[in-house]
Formats: structure tokens, C-alpha cells, sequence
């Protein structure tokens, strides 16, 4: 299997892809790490005319923390994630979650990016970032824009990125002590897609669950924020009780597809499951114990 | 379509060909450069029968352009052996039976290679957790791990000694 012609492009920077885009627009395509785009690209679902390759750019690349917000840079690989000490330290969500995607090989190519901007409901990172009320910062020909992960995505393979726009960089306030978090995925196998997955974010105040970030994967044409469960836990002293009336909020919103993941009654009913299991486990980590 | 010219380094060689971009990798080490020692298996990622290691990191190399190569490091499986001798990761597969057909052999062989040097004495679960991304369609894997074991305590008893 081999792509369609392409002219290839390999710019050393932002610019330079900024210039491209506003050249070539609906025409190009961004190839970051490649793993969704070049498997479209060899059964001819993606044929674009112009492939940008933004690999030899390392300003688009790293990890820091400013001022209470961590910026990512877009073209961070999974690998890298996993291997912060500072997200590992202030944000485990993230590598958590860049952890039950895909294979070692694959995350050495695959980006938070890419994950991110590719606007497919299967990819793992649109739902953490939801949860975590990461901002997106798209640059293009009209310049530089933020907004946010929530609304971000409004239909498989849409989102608010125009076609001239880059993502070049994921922030990240920096969650405050007390914050719980984690990332439940059920899939059949490595390097499968989620069956359902759910990511959970609990800033606590004392015992008192003060907001709550849940978020869903693949279980909708878009990665699916709940606020009505997240509604459920704010303000009051999470117990069982509260986790399985979130279940049934979170699952109340699903809408998922049917494909050999399951049919759209079971993906729900797992969602509610993964719902139930990050609940339980981000309040273990900030607690220190079982609900 | 115009071939590009691409240079790069293959197992300590300066290689240069000419591609077109949309060749994948695999594709120009077999084709054009005679190195067929790396498998093609499903094409689509998931194998890992095609992994090499590319700028000291494992990658799977049906799932990216040669291009992207340019100026960069490559080694395959051809790049184990030295002077007639068997890496350890070589010798551990032929001592544990660590291969039936041979097919994902490659591909596993470069895996364990590069992940012998991120974690040279990883446990039971760490070699099954780094090596997830390659597949063994005769299911081999129990003598695959006693394999990559056997390479790392080769390779450890060779650094201290």
C-alpha cells in the first residue's frame, strides 16, 4: 500500500507552515507523527495534493510550566509524555492516558498534537484535555488565536481549526493541590481504540468535591464532556451513591456507533463503567483511600 | 512525479537513492537499497514486523516516508551483527527458540535491541509492556520474552566484565 502523489513539503518553521497553509489551504495536509494520516493516505481516503511536514521544527516540541499554566508543545510525542517528570509530578492525566495508546513504536512517533487536532472520537487526548480545560493555540495567516478544548470539536473529523490554522501549542492550567485524577479505557487489545473511555478530574476542598472535569471517548461522533455527572459530585462529599448517579448521567449522553467494539447499548453501559472506575480511582489518589 | 534525492546513514553506511516522496520507507530500504533483512507485514502499523530503529528510536518503518529520513540514522537488523558475531539480542533469540517462522523475528529483534538500552534489566511485565507493538502470528511469545531476557543478561554481564 502506497499513498497518492504528493508534493512534499519539510518547512524548518512555524512561518514557513504558516506560509504553506495560506498557500495550499484545503489542498494540504499536516503530516505530524503520521499514524492516522499516512494509513488514510495509503487506502486513498486522504489524497492531498501538498503534505507539510512539520517533524523538523523543534519549537513545535517540549514541555514547561509558566506562571500556573503547562504549555505543550503540539509536536511532543506520547513517549514523551509518558517520560515527563514534570507531568508525571503536576499532571498524570495526560501521561496516564498517552500510556493505553497504541504500541512503544507508535508513541514514538504519535503527537499530543496530532492526537488532539486530528478530530477523530477514538483518539484519547480530546477528552483528558476537555476534562482538564486545556486551551488550543492555533496560528494562521490572520494570526494567532486560543480557544478552548471545550467546544473544540463540533463532529468526526470537524472541529474549530480552520484549514489555514496550525495547532502549535496545548496549555494547561495547572491543576491546584487536592486535584485527583484518572483516565479508565477499556479496549480490546494493544493498540486498539477505545471501547469506551472515561477522564476524570476532582479538585477537592476537604472533603467536599469543589469541580469536577468529566469527559468521554469514543462514544459519540465527538469526544463528549458530561457536565450533568460532573453537576452531580460538585459541591457535595462524593460517596457511592453520587458515582453511580454520574454513571447515569454520563451515560445518558452517549451516542455511540456500533462496530466490532460492540454494540451502542454496551458501549454506553461501559462508558457508565469507566465513568464509575475513574471516579473511584481519582478520588483513591487525591484521598489516599477508597470511597 | 520528480524523485527526490535522499541521503542518510544505514547501519554506519552513508546510503543515497533517489525517491519519490510517497515511497515509505520500507519500501526504498528493501527495494532500492537490497537491505530485505526488514519484513513487510500487515502495512498498516500494527505488526511491527517492518520496526528499525530510526535516530536511536524504535519506529515502524511502513508508516513513514523515506523522506522523513533524510539525514538521519537508520539501523535495521543487518546492523547487528559485528565482525561475524551475533548481537546478544540474536544470540538470546536462537538460544530460547525465540522464533517458529521467523517472519516477526526482524521486527522483534530491533524492538528488543532498542529497548534493552531505554531499560537494560526490565522485568517480565516491562519486556510484555515495550514489546506490545510487535505481533508473533505463531504466538511465540513466552520464548520471545525468555529471549529478550537472555540478551539482557548477556549484555549485562558483558558491561560489567
Amino acid at each position: 500500500m502506497i499513498p497518492g502523489h504528493f508534493a512534499y513539503h519539510a518547512p524548518a518553521s512555524v512561518e514557513e507552515v504558516i506560509t504553506l497553509l495560506g498557500q495550499y489551504g484545503d489542498e494540504a495536509s499536516v503530516l505530524a507523527g503520521g499514524h492516522s494520516l499516512l494509513p488514510m493516505m495509503k487506502l486513498r481516503f486522504a489524497e492531498p495534493a501538498h503534505l507539510i511536514d512539520i517533524n523538523r521544527i523543534p519549537v513545535l516540541r517540549g514541555i514547561r510550566e509558566t506562571q500556573g499554566v503547562i504549555h505543550i508543545g503540539a509536536m511532543t510525542t506520547e513517549s514523551e509524555l509518558i517520560a515527563s517528570a514534570l507531568l508525571n509530578e503536576k499532571c498524570p492525566l495526560i501521561p496516564e492516558a498517552a500510556r493505553v495508546i497504541a504500541d512503544p513504536q507508535v508513541r514514538n512517533r504519535g503527537t499530543l498534537g496530532g492526537d488532539v487536532a486530528n478530530g477523530d472520537p477514538s483518539n484519547d487526548h480530546p477528552a483528558v484535555m476537555m476534562a482538564l480545560d486545556a486551551l488550543l493555540v492555533l496560528r494562521g495567516p490572520r494570526g494567532e488565536r486560543v480557544v478552548s478544548a471545550n467546544g473544540f470539536y463540533q463532529g468526526t473529523y470537524l472541529t474549530q481549526r480552520e484549514a489555514d490554522e496550525l495547532l502549535i501549542e496545548i496549555r494547561i492550567p495547572t491543576p491546584p493541590p487536592g486535584t485527583g485524577q484518572a483516565y479508565c479505557k477499556l479496549k480490546r487489545k494493544t493498540g486498539d481504540y477505545a471501547t469506551a473511555a472515561a477522564a476524570v478530574v476532582l479538585q477537592l476542598d476537604g472533603t467536599r468535591c469543589r469541580k469536577a472535569g468529566i469527559a468521554l471517548t469514543n462514544v459519540a461522533p465527538t469526544p463528549l464532556r458530561a457536565d450533568a455527572a460532573e453537576r452531580v459530585l460538585e459541591g457535595k462529599v462524593i460517596d457511592e451513591d453520587l458515582i453511580e448517579q454520574a454513571a447515569v448521567q454520563a451515560m445518558a449522553i452517549c451516542d455511540p456507533a456500533e462496530d466490532l467494539r460492540g454494540d451502542a447499548e454496551y458501549r454506553t453501559h461501559m462508558a457508565g463503567e469507566m465513568t464509575r472506575r475513574a471516579i473511584r480511582l481519582a478520588l483513591q489518589r487525591v484521598q489516599g483511600k477508597s470511597p | 512525479m520528480t524523485r527526490q534525492h535522499l541521503a542518510f546513514t544505514l547501519n554506519g553506511r552513508q546510503v543515497e537513492t533517489l525517491v519519490e516522496p510517497r515511497e515509505l520507507l520500507i519500501h526504498v530500504l528493501r527495494e532500492e537499497l537490497g537491505q530485505t533483512g526488514t519484513h513487510i507485514g500487515c502495512e498498516t502499523s500494527h505488526c511491527g514486523a517492518c520496526t528499525v530503529d530510526l535516530d536511536g528510536i524504535s519506529v515502524k518503518s511502513c508508516t513513514i516516508l523515506a523522506v522523513q529520513a533524510q539525514g538521519s540514522d537508520v539501523m535495521t537488523v543487518e546492523g547487528l551483527a559485528k565482525n561475524g558475531e551475533l548481537h546478544p539480542v540474536q544470540e538470546g533469540f536462537m538460544q530460547e527458540h525465540g522464533l517458529q517462522c521467523g517472519f516477526c523475528t526482524p521486527g522483534m529483534m530491533m524492538r528488543a535491541y532498542r529497548l534493552l538500552q531505554e531499560n537494560p534489566n526490565p522485568t517480565e511485565a516491562e519486556i510484555r509492556w515495550g514489546m506490545a507493538g510487535n505481533l508473533c502470528r505463531c504466538t511465540g511469545y513466552q520464548n520471545i520474552i525468555k529471549s529478550v531476557q537472555y540478551a539482557a543478561r548477556k549484555l549485562q554481564s558483558a558491561k560489567e566484565g
